[in-house]
């Protein structure tokens, strides 16, 4: 009787592709990985109590009614024509003679304004190159 | 009297490689916070001046929709309850005296709902807020 010799079978994982799959599993989480920030228009509140009297040569008002229309200075303007206005305003005398901010906008909206109108207005007043923003509280009914 | 000269072996160690690359995968595995949907589903509105955050570590949230529904940390605020606002971000306030309030308010609500919470704030001293927007894209 012949008794053959059992051929042993390897027995051991294949280790040369262990780091193309750990790479593979490194760069599909890198991918994956989503850093998602915040975004926004930042506004610093105006604080409680403490009224101070300014010269009203130095506030350009801004009212927005209802309907989502603005009006500039007594006049009624478009979102366009709103930050022209107000950049050639702060051309002309939005700077005291050191240079500092003075001028200040104020929006005031309806209580029925929408929001969207009040960003869209914001996004103009900020695109003039405004810095200093006042909200003002809509009236109460 | 001529030494065979011993050349240094040149190549890169291979055998730690996967180790390291584990390394790596386990720390970008470790560090990836997965986004868990929070709020109440809202529109932001578009702007062109919108800014990003540079941190979100100092920021709380205030989620209100069109229905003046109100939602800070997963929990609904009742009408009623709007004065609760100012208590909720004061303690927040004392626990981060670097708060910055994120308000995603809907772009359909009306400017009533933002001054009131606006007023709450304001009772609770937190003056440093930011309008949740996206970036206008008009092509």
């Amino acid at each position: 009787m012949l008794v053959e010799k059992k051929k042993k079978r390897g027995a051991a994982i294949p280790q040369a592709s262990l780091a193309d799959i750990a790479f593979l599993l490194l760069i599909f989480f890198l991918v994956t990985t989503t850093m998602d920030t915040d975004k926004g228009i930042h506004m610093v509140l105006p604080e409680r109590g403490g009224e101070v009297k300014i010269n009203p040569q130095n506030i350009a008002k801004i009212l927005v009614n209802e309907a989502g229309l603005i009006l500039f200075d007594g006049k009624q303007v478009e979102d366009g024509e709103l930050r022209e206005l107000l950049s050639t305003r702060l051309k002309e005398r939005g700077y005291d003679a050191d240079g500092n901010p003075k001028l200040i906008v104020s929006i005031k909206t309806d209580r029925e304004t929408s929001y969207e109108r009040y960003i869209n207005v914001l996004d103009a007043v900020k695109g003039s190159g405004a810095t200093k923003i006042s909200i003002a509280e809509p009236d109460k009914e | 009297m001529f030494q065979k000269k011993q050349k240094p072996q040149s190549g890169i160690p291979t055998a730690s490689l996967p180790d390291i690359i584990f390394l790596l995968l386990f720390f970008f595995m470790v560090t990836t916070v997965i986004k868990r949907s929070q709020g109440i589903p809202i529109l932001t509105p578009a702007a062109e001046q919108t800014k990003k955050l540079e941190s979100k570590r100092h920021l709380a949230y205030i989620w209100a929709d069109e229905m003046s529904n109100i939602s800070i940390d997963d929990k609904l605020i009742p009408a009623s309850a709007m004065s609760s606002i100012s208590n909720i971000i004061r303690q927040k306030l004392d626990a981060d005296n670097q708060l910055i309030v994120s308000m995603k308010i809907d772009k359909r609500a009306k400017m009533s709902l933002v001054t009131d919470i606006q007023e709450q704030l304001r009772d609770a001293y937190a003056v440093r807020v930011n309008y949740s927007t996206r970036f206008l894209t008009n092509e």
